[in-house]
């Protein structure tokens, strides 16, 4: 297991030593949470929802572990570029304990990064209802974070190049944003949309963190929890199976 | 303890490599010989669980290496003919990594890191990052990574490609050591035949994905009636000059220096 150990902790250095690139990643949830949740702020308010800050600081926090766990899984892109994919290729570990390694570190990261997001919307006006509910919190970044690492690494296993990169961007990790009721209220919905919104497991990470956080939940805690944990187990199988199929 | 038969790598039309067949045995020092894009990597790829043959059987001590794989990997320690390093990992770390993925004891680990990276003369750079290494240097880096465990197979694909004298004498000194001391089997390739003929203990020659030739360095200048193992090879694989073509991954590198360039 100590291959998981140090595949883990690459992830971290790696992550500790591009400062410009964590800041840099701060950027994009900023623009949300001040360009929508101050714009349509108003707006949300009349129609009765409340504060439209509060109602998003959770799909926000979400949005940056959802982006920063693809990238970070998708690294695998990178090791295959520089060469460092054959060295794990031929190592004698098994591959699962290659992408559970990799899935936790790029997960790690993703939390990190999701705890700064949480930091900037404390900053901005957000307060949870409820500071007990904060573990819980936790629990479902984290579970956000290794979900899609373990998605992020299944994608670059298959991907041969970086020009695939965008297409990833633009029809899966834009969809699943916009798609995962991170930004709307899920009540009301058209049935079309409704029925995509289900299929997005990031629904159900940012339906547990806004139980956790404000107290209002879709599906409930349960429901939430068990459909992460099963995506996840799944992923990482996936993943695994994947990787064992590359051939350079 | 390497055994081949019949293998053969086709790529669409293309065949890489066409039917082989040889035998490498145990604590032998085999040269795997032949011009660019003769089938030489693909061979080594095939050998080492990276790529699957087209047809043909191969045996790693006994084992096949798509059955067994990982059972495999634990036999064999490989330098490979491109970068494989971690770049934003420090020379200590890519050590480390290594180690642990081939099951080193920490203490063993540590020891022999230094006395890798000092016969290397790496030792006091252990502590930066390879990304800012020269490309000797991280030849140099490769190769003591690869020295790190001590496996039954050494597989060395163009190790010494860019190094000076100096290091190239390290290199095949303690390679010989290791293969004297420790019994280790070594499958290299390289374009420096003076080397091949110094340090191997027989020699295949591979051109167009067929083995043209095999044997002791003695048997093949004999059998060409040459001098030298450069003669010989000129006069079984020609002079025409080969080129390969350029794999996804070489585009990717070049395409990452752009826009390194651009920064």
């Amino acid at each position: 297991m100590s291959a998981v150990y140090v595949l883990w902790l690459r992830e971290l250095r790696r992550y500790v030593r591009s400062r410009a690139q964590i800041a840099a990643s701060l950027g994009q949830p900023l623009l949300y949470l001040v360009a929508l949740g101050f714009g349509l702020g108003p707006v949300f308010q009349k129609a009765g929802q409340g504060s439209y800050v509060q109602f998003i600081a959770p799909g926000i926090i979400a949005m940056s572990i959802l982006f920063s766990s693809i990238f970070s899984g998708m690294g695998l892109l990178w090791d295959r570029q520089f060469g460092f994919l054959k060295e794990t290729l031929v190592a004698p570990v098994p591959r699962f304990q290659i992408m559970l390694g990799k899935t936790l570190g790029a997960a790690t990261v993703a939390v990190i990064q999701g705890l700064l997001v949480a930091a900037v919307c404390v900053i901005a006006g957000f307060r949870a209802a409820d500071a007990r509910a904060i573990p819980i919190a936790l629990l479902f970044m984290i579970l956000i974070g290794c979900l899609f690492s373990a998605l992020g690494t299944a994608i670059g296993s298959v991907l041969q190049n970086i020009q695939g990169f965008q297409l990833v961007m633009n029809f899966l990790v834009m969809p699943i944003f916009f798609l995962s009721g991170a930004l709307y209220p899920l009540s009301n919905l058209p049935p079309a949309l409704s029925v995509v919104t289900r299929l997005d497991p990031l629904t159900y990470g940012v339906d547990g963190l806004r139980a956790a956080l404000i107290g209002i939940s879709h599906f409930g805690f349960a429901a939430d929890l068990a459909v992460l944990v099963t995506v996840t187990v799944a992923l990482l199988f996936l993943s695994s199976y994947l990787f064992s199929k590359i051939q350079v | 303890m390497i055994r081949v038969e019949n293998l053969a790598k086709k790529y669409g039309d293309f065949t890489a490599v066409d039917a082989i067949s040889f035998e490498v045995a145990p604590g032998e020092i085999f040269a795997f010989l032949g011009p660019n894009g003769a089938g030489k990597t693909t061979t080594i790829k095939m050998l080492t669980t990276l790529l699957r043959p087209t047809t043909g059987t191969l045996q790693i001590d006994g084992l096949d290496p798509i059955r067994h794989s990982n059972e495999v990997r634990k036999r064999f320690g490989i330098v490979f003919q491109d970068p494989s390093l971690d770049g934003d990992m420090t020379a200590a770390e890519n050590m480390e990594i290594h180690g642990i993925f081939y099951h080193v004891p920490r203490k063993l680990r540590l020891e022999r890191t230094e006395v890798l990276l000092r016969l290397f003369e790496l030792w006091e750079r252990r502590n930066e990052q390879v990304k800012l290494f020269s490309g000797g240097m991280k030849r140099r880096l490769e190769i003591a990574r690869g020295l790190l465990h001590t496996p039954k197979i050494l597989f060395l694909d163009e190790p010494t490609l860019g190094l000076d004298p100096q290091t190239r004498n390290q290199l095949w000194g303690h390679v010989k050591h290791l293969n004297q001391t420790e019994g280790v089997t070594v499958f290299l390739t390289t374009h420096y035949m003076d080397e091949a003929d110094r340090v191997a203990q027989r020699i295949a020659i591979i051109d167009h994905g067929k083995i043209v030739a095999q044997g002791t360095p003695a048997e093949l200048k004999q059998q060409t009636g040459k001098e030298s193992l450069e003669d010989a090879f000129l006069s079984l694989t020609g002079s025409s000059i080969r080129d390969e073509a350029a794999n996804s991954a070489d585009q990717m590198r070049q395409m990452a220096k752009m826009w390194g360039n651009r920064r």
